[in-house]
């Protein structure tokens, strides 16, 4: 019999029984908050590229159809657009919140934080929704009967396409088939993009369910609160690809009567 | 030593880069009505960056952030951003130039 104590008696032992939040290979709960938020910035890291590569696509393609892709912007509702970019931004504001309550042990306020956080994601996806309809009604979708005649009407749209400038009857029927044909690939690259975005809130909608479930039971203290934490990183950043998203698909070219 | 102090963001900053991020909403849709030629774009593209980074600075507390990896990690995943971006962009706008 030596007279070291037993294992369940070290002083490490000791410590953590009495911080049970605190899991074993972190020497303390700065630390341990640390590593989780630094994982998730890493995952963020590769959601950056994944939507790096779609944005770097749509950047190409607006430099090569900029014309196309002007008129086929125009075509997108922009007062939607906005509201319901402010309605993300309001949605962002209650994920930051809801941390707040739970590093100053606020239990009250995380729940209704959290179902105010869906609402606003539900409510950003019902306006998705509304609009990808109306691109269903307008013909816009890629390959699926898909029409720019209505893009090739106005005399504006017709200006900054270069119809107006053709006189020959060929050449005109030429260079509307092109539009046709270019447009499709503005509308694929927004049902891509939003379609990806949309795709990345539906997955907040069902973290942010389990998460205010957690908040529910009590799960979240000052000292222990990761899941709600890293969830929220993972909101803001959904947040800011449509802060990006939005001008640059909806804001290409809206100067009256270019 | 155990240093178990974490910054808490007081909910008046949070209400007021709120605030801040909505104005530029109605802003960049505001502007984008008015003529600036090519500028247009470049206006949109500052107000998105200064929205972006308001989210991540305050609402995701990379500004109080201890950890120098993360920080690390944000500016990395910038410029990584950044080479794809401009790399292909410069190939793109050269390629056919002639």
């Amino acid at each position: 019999m030596s007279d070291s104590p037993a294992i369940g008696e070290t002083p490490l032992a000791i410590e953590h029984e009495a911080r049970p939040e605190l899991r074993h290979h972190f020497s303390d709960e700065q630390q341990q908050r640390n590593a989780a938020s630094l994982g998730m910035w890493l995952f963020l890291g590769t959601e950056v590229m994944f939507f790096g590569g779609m944005f770097c696509g749509y950047l190409v393609y607006r430099r090569i159809y900029f014309p196309e892709f002007a008129v086929s912007s125009r075509s997108l509702d922009l007062v939607v657009g906005t509201l319901n970019t402010a309605v993300l931004i309001c949605s962002s504001l209650t994920v930051a919140m809801s941390v707040r309550a739970a590093q100053t042990g606020n239990r009250k306020l995380q729940v209704p934080l959290l179902l105010a956080t869906i609402f606003f994601g539900l409510v950003f996806l019902g306006v998705k929704g509304y609009e990808w309809n109306n691109k269903y009604k307008e013909h816009h979708i890629p390959t699926f009967d898909f029409s720019a005649r209505d893009l090739m009407e106005k005399a504006g749209d017709r200006h900054v396409l270069g119809l107006d400038r053709i006189s020959d009857s060929g050449q005109l029927q030429a260079r509307e088939a092109e539009v046709q044909r270019h447009s499709q690939v503005f509308f694929s690259l927004y049902f891509a993009l939003t379609g990806m975005h949309a795709l990345h809130m539906v997955v907040g909608v069902g973290i942010f369910s389990v998460i205010t479930w957690m908040a529910w039971k009590g799960a979240f203290t000052p000292e222990y609160h990761t899941p709600l934490e890293i969830a929220g990183l993972y909101w803001h950043f959904v947040d800011i690809v449509w802060i990006y998203l939005f001008p640059l698909l909806y804001l290409i070219d809206r100067r009256p009567g270019a | 030593m155990a240093n178990h102090t974490q910054h808490i963001v007081s909910s008046k900053l949070y209400w007021l880069i709120w605030l801040i991020l909505i104005i530029a909403t109605f802003l960049t849709a505001w502007i984008a009505t008015i003529d600036l030629g090519p500028f247009n774009t470049v206006v949109a593209l500052v107000i998105a960056t200064c929205k972006a980074s308001l989210v991540a600075l305050i609402f995701m507390h990379v500004k109080y952030t201890s950890e120098k990896m993360t920080r690390a990690i944000v500016i990395s995943v910038v410029f990584w951003l950044l080479l794809l971006l401009v790399l292909s962009l410069t190939d793109y706008s050269s390629r056919f130039a002639g």
